[in-house]
């Protein structure tokens, strides 16, 4: 074990409970006195609730509450308490307040039974009857009323101002492009539908949560029904997938706990795949994009706009432009972001919010700046490469990109692509190669852990972040062996559960740093304690050993100059009469760094397409995805990280799409046979490169990567389509009409 | 999804007189699509009649040199029964371009020319829709139109039959065997699938009680020159947004015979008899595709979001031709275009 297993390619710990069906979920968790509860979801946009007939679902047998806005346990509606970490301003949608409805497929009432048929068949057979006002779901028709939101949302920087004069200097630019960029809806989707299954024991409730966060939930469950902190406790151990739908408590949680509350018994609220589309989703956003260059492709001005939509009742943001002033170095630049307000539920955060979408613009419009100029795509972005983060003015913490383009154009075989569109063929295809540049920002938040050793040698990490598929398991167990020198299977984590040591919603990529970080400092504090122990032992073979001077290893701690004096931990906790010996760790990012540095991930991504020209089909052959994000913690989790993010740029490039009936308000193509993602067919070959890069914003150089692997993705695969065809689709997917 | 009796059927006879006897009753068999539709509340049939133990699960020689399919036959077995694959590959094709293995393992072969179609509107309740709801009006006329009709749609449908399977089976001119009350009878393929109409509730027909009992097709007759070309949203497993069943009859090179059918365009599997009429004594061309392909698509009409599937079919009938002329059917292995 000398290399340790950070670094190495470790299965995921939770991989065995997960293939044979021992992980549970959020609606799994069984209880003898469980009810089940069925949403009913308004089926129009907006309006208000005029009755319900609720009389023959009452008669179903089994039935045993139907909750409404006119019959509900009370929760407090002041938008104050309602907030949770991720939320934007606004007052956050709260489910049956009240007659309103506000976005269509709004639960309107909850059909609660002794059995999940019952509820079932009850649901169908609620009546409501509404009055409907005419509702506006596509944002461009909003586009006149668009404004700078007044409130900013927490931790989303607004775009920097502007810099030099990119009026002018785009006027006066030899090269110029622009062009209007958007993509369709896109709504979350991870495979685990949202659940909530809230136990209810005498009065306090033990909530299983589909989330990405419990202690988020918790505080909003306490906020919401004005409950005693000690009352909820929130568990959520295996999440399968959420991609950002899981940062906020969602509706089916609310109805849940209102359920439990009001019958004094558990409850289950499992929503269906057409409700997965009645909350958040990607939003749609109109962006433009002007380029000046000069005739060597060097940028001379930048300008990107956007209006994103929002709902009516809060103001949604993320950072869509930012990146514009970030990813190339230019001295005159202008960037905006307004919000346009349409009648559908709040948009929120989807892997890599804003960058992927803004980076999409951006990166579009550099491949046609590429072309105007007649210069090599690649290239340009070299010429244009940014060595100082030009928005905030500071260096960054490390920025190995341009390890990333050399690595991704050998390993892709950039140089066998020709310059002219439509020059490259095969047989009836046409062959096109693209690329372009992902980034994504490596956050840390403040986190606790605590580490756990017991007298039988056996190590627990514990905190309360969540593993949504990530592999937060398997790094955590993987850091913790390492600090002690265990093996990995002697280290056991616990997450997922409010009562461990806090942490934020695992978001941003930021978990493996900043939970990691944790993990680390509590196994730090137990080596320390271990070794004072050993070091107390009578004849200790270590007395007088400094910290620096042993090494743990093979769960004993022993003189780094002369191994064979050592003590196992067992013994050291033996001989201080301890059973067990703990350390807790409250890890909070450098801020002193933080204000020096500009920490960020970097991606080239490479695409190969082949285009049936006359019949418009698109095959991505082959991507390549050159990574730099400091220390990969474990190959393979990193790499699904990866692979994960490239399916889904080509899903955005080529097939998603949630379509609204501009009438109904309705996004209308919501289940998975006629919402489309991409196939096995639709992924080929993909290869990842993560570059070395050193970084020193944690102890163990970690930036996080579970966002970056889908920014650019969807813009090398459109670039790629441009270059076989000839033809510049910006608006995303790219389907087989819009080729023909 | 409401409360349903189930009862399995031990015969045929019993089948049919439990079903004709209730208007709420349905048969069922995969089930995979009646179970959707009983989920989304779409379908709501007071008891379900499990014909799934009936004995019609044979692929038979017939007299006239052809192949007689059971109803319960399913997707999976005939695509790979080593008869339908030697004679009747197109068969097999159409089959394989569908759903997933999983599901043609499911999925029989009456359930196919019965499955509904995948209108969003028809399958979301809380949406107007004239197929489910009589009189609720049309959604998809003037809303989200992408996958619907261009070809014999009516002011009240413009819904599209999803099948592949039947898209094989218009070209190859099957014939539809059905037990009734009333006893037996055949229905023509062409005059199985109906146009929507007035009457956009009825997809085929079949009789209330009808149960299919086999699909005949008469004996093989293009030889290697036959393709199935489906055209979709991505790669695999998507409905066709244009699929064609191209079947040439080669006298040298000279075509003698010819029969396309498209799917994806219509409410029932679009067969011109005159589109064929004019391939025949023509040699294989660019040219004279083309002229088939215009015949096939006379009076088309887009609806908005699905405007560009009426030059799609076009192109789609010319390579269809072509890679029938060519002996080089579509494979659906490897998804890539021939
Ligand atoms: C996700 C998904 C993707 C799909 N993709 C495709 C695709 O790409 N291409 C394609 O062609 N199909 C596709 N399908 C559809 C699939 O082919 C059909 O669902 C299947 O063929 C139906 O057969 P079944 O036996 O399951 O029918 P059931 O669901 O059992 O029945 C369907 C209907 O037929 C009636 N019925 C069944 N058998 C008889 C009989 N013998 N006599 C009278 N009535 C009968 C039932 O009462 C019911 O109304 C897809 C389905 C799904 C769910
Ligand atoms: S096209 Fe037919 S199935 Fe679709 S909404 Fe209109 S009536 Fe219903």
């Amino acid at each position: 074990m000398p290399e340790g297993y950070v670094g190495g390619a470790q299965p995921r710990v939770d991989g065995p409970l997960k293939v044979s069906g021992l992980a549970q979920y959020a609606g799994e968790f069984p209880a003898e006195d469980l009810a089940y509860g069925v949403v009913v979801s308004s089926s129009v946009a907006k309006g208000r609730i005029l009755r319900f007939d609720l009389e023959a679902a009452r008669a179903t047998p089994g039935v045993v509450a139907i909750l409404t806005h006119k019959d509900r346990p009370t929760v407090t509606t002041d938008a104050e308490s309602h907030q949770d970490q991720a939320a934007p301003p606004g007052l956050p949608f709260i489910p049956l307040l009240d007659e309103r409805i506000v976005y269509s497929g709004q639960p309107v009432a909850l059909v609660v039974a002794e059995t999940f048929e019952a509820a079932r068949g009850a649901a169908a057979l609620v009546r409501v009857e509404y009055e409907a006002e005419p509702a506006v779901v596509d944002v461009a028709q909003r586009r006149d009323s668009a404004y700078d939101p007044p409130e900013k949302r927490d931790g989303v920087p607004p775009p920097p101002p502007p810099r030099g004069d990119p009026d002018g200097a785009f006027a006066a630019a030899p090269v110029k492009v622009s062009g209007d960029y958007r993509i369709a809806v896109e709504h979350h989707n991870p495979m685990e539908p949202h659940a909530s299954t809230v136990f209810w024991r005498g009065g306090k409730l033990v909530v299983h949560d589909k989330v990405q966060g419990v202690t988020n939930t918790k505080a909003f469950v306490v906020n919401m029904f004005g409950l005693p902190e000690d009352d909820v406790r929130v568990l959520s151990p295996f999440v399968g997938g959420a991609f950002g739908s899981g940062l906020r408590p969602q509706y089916q949680l609310t109805l849940a706990v209102m359920a439990a509350l009001r019958l004094k018994r558990s409850v289950r609220v499992t929503l269906t795949r057409d409700q997965m589309f009645t909350f958040t989703y990607r939003p749609d956003t109109l962006q433009t994009v002007a380029l000046g260059a000069g005739p060597d492709g060097r940028l001379q001005s930048i300008r990107h706009d956007a209006i994103a939509c929002t709902s009516t009742y809060e103001d949604y943001q993320e950072a869509v432009v930012n990146w514009s002033g970030l990813i190339y170095a230019c001295d005159n630049v202008s960037l905006s972001y307004r919000l346009a307000k349409v009648d559908t539920a709040t948009p929120g955060d989807m892997r890599a919010p804003g960058a992927t979408t803004g980076v999409y613009a951006l990166e579009a419009a550099i491949d046609e700046l590429a072309y105007a100029a007649k210069v090599d795509p690649l290239e340009l972005r070299l010429r244009n490469y940014a060595e100082r983060d030009q928005n905030d003015d500071k260096p960054f913490s490390s920025k190995e990109l341009r390890a990333c383009y050399e690595r991704g154009a050998e390993a892709f075989g950039w140089s066998r692509r020709s310059p002219e569109p439509r020059s490259m063929r095969e047989g009836r295809d046409l062959v096109g190669l693209g690329v372009a540049t992902g980034c994504w920002e490596a956050m840390m938040q403040p986190h606790s852990a605590r580490a756990t050793l017991t007298a039988d040698g056996k190590l627990e990490v514990a905190c309360a972040t969540a593993d949504i598929g990530t592999g937060t398991y398997t790094i955590l167990a993987q850091i913790a062996a390492d600090a002690l020198g265990l093996p990995i299977d002697d280290v056991a984590v616990r997450i997922g559960d409010s009562s461990l040591p806090m942490a934020p919603v695992e978001g941003g990529s930021w978990a493996a740093a900043s939970a990691g970080s944790a993990a680390q400092m509590a196994c730090a504090a137990l080596r320390e304690e271990i070794l004072k122990h050993a070091r107390a032992m009578e004849n200790s073979p270590l007395a007088n050993a400094a910290l620096d001077h042993v090494v743990f290893s093979g769960g004993r701690v022993a003189r780094a100059d002369d191994p064979a004096r050592s003590i196992s931990y067992a013994d050291a906790l033996k001989s201080a009469g301890r059973e067990r010996i703990e350390a807790k760790a409250d890890f909070a990012p450098d801020e002193e760094f933080q204000k020096k540095f500009a920490a960020y991930t970097h991606s080239a991504v490479f695409a190969e397409v082949r285009v049936d020209e006359e019949l418009g089909v698109v095959r991505v052959t082959r991507i390549v995805s050159a990574i730099a994000a400091g220390k990969i913690l474990n190959q393979m989790t990193a790499r699904s990280q990866i692979l994960g993010g490239v399916v889904m740029g080509i899903g955005m490039a080529l097939h998603e799409e949630s379509m609204p009936d501009r009438r109904l308000g309705r996004f209308m193509n919501h289940n998975f046979g006629e919402y489309h993602i991409p196939s096995h067919a639709d992924v080929q070959d993909i290869e990842v490169i993560f570059v070395d890069e050193a970084d020193e914003a944690n102890p163990l150089g970690i930036k996080g990567l579970g966002e970056i692997g889908i920014v650019g993705a969807a813009a090398a695969v459109a670039n790629a389509v441009f270059h076989a065809t000839g033809k510049r689709v910006r608006d995303l997917p790219i389907t087989p009409d819009k080729l023909l | 999804m409401m409360n349903f009796s189930y009862a399995r059927a031990e015969s045929v006879g019993e089948a049919i007189a439990a079903v004709s006897g209730d208007p709420h009753a349905r048969y069922i068999a995969g089930g995979t699509n009646l179970v959707d539709l009983m989920k989304y509340d779409v379908e709501r049939p007071g008891r379900l009649v499990d014909i799934t133990r009936l004995p019609l699960r044979e692929i038979a020689a017939t007299a006239g040199g052809g192949i007689r399919i059971g109803a319960l036959v399913p997707n999976s077995d005939l695509a790979y029964d080593a008869r339908v694959e030697r004679d009747y590959p197109l068969l097999a094709s159409a089959i394989l371009a569908g759903a997933s293995a999983q599901l043609r393992n499911a999925a029989t072969t009456g359930g196919n020319l019965l499955q509904r179609t995948r209108c969003y509107y028809f399958y979301d309740v809380g949406a107007p829709c004239n197929k489910r709801a009589p009189g609720s009006g049309c959604g998809a006329i003037g809303g989200v139109n992408r996958i619907h009709a261009i070809l014999g749609a009516s002011e009240s449908c413009i819904a599209t039959h999803p099948s592949d399977m039947c898209v094989a089976l218009a070209a190859l001119e099957a014939v539809v065997h059905v037990a009734g009350p009333g006893g037996e009878r055949t229905i023509a393929f062409e005059d199985f699938h109906r146009l929507p109409g007035d009457r956009p509730e009825a997809d085929n027909t079949l009789r209330h009680g009808e149960l299919i009992t086999a699909v005949e097709l008469p004996a093989p007759r293009f030889g290697p020159h036959h393709t199935y070309l489906k055209l979709r949203d991505r790669l695999s497993y998507a409905f066709a947004l244009v699929s064609v069943a191209a079947g040439l009859e080669l006298e040298g090179d000279t075509i003698r015979d010819a029969r396309v059918a498209l799917g994806g365009v219509a409410h029932k599997p679009w067969r011109v008899p005159e589109a064929e009429t004019l391939l025949r004594g023509q040699k294989p061309s660019r040219e004279a595709f083309g002229a088939a392909a215009e015949r096939l698509l006379q009076g088309a009409r887009g609806q908005g979001d699905n405007d560009f599937k009426i030059e799609l079919a076009r192109r789609a009938v010319v390579r269809a031709l072509e890679q029938a002329a060519a002996a080089t059917p579509q494979r659906q292995s490897d998804k890539s275009i021939n």
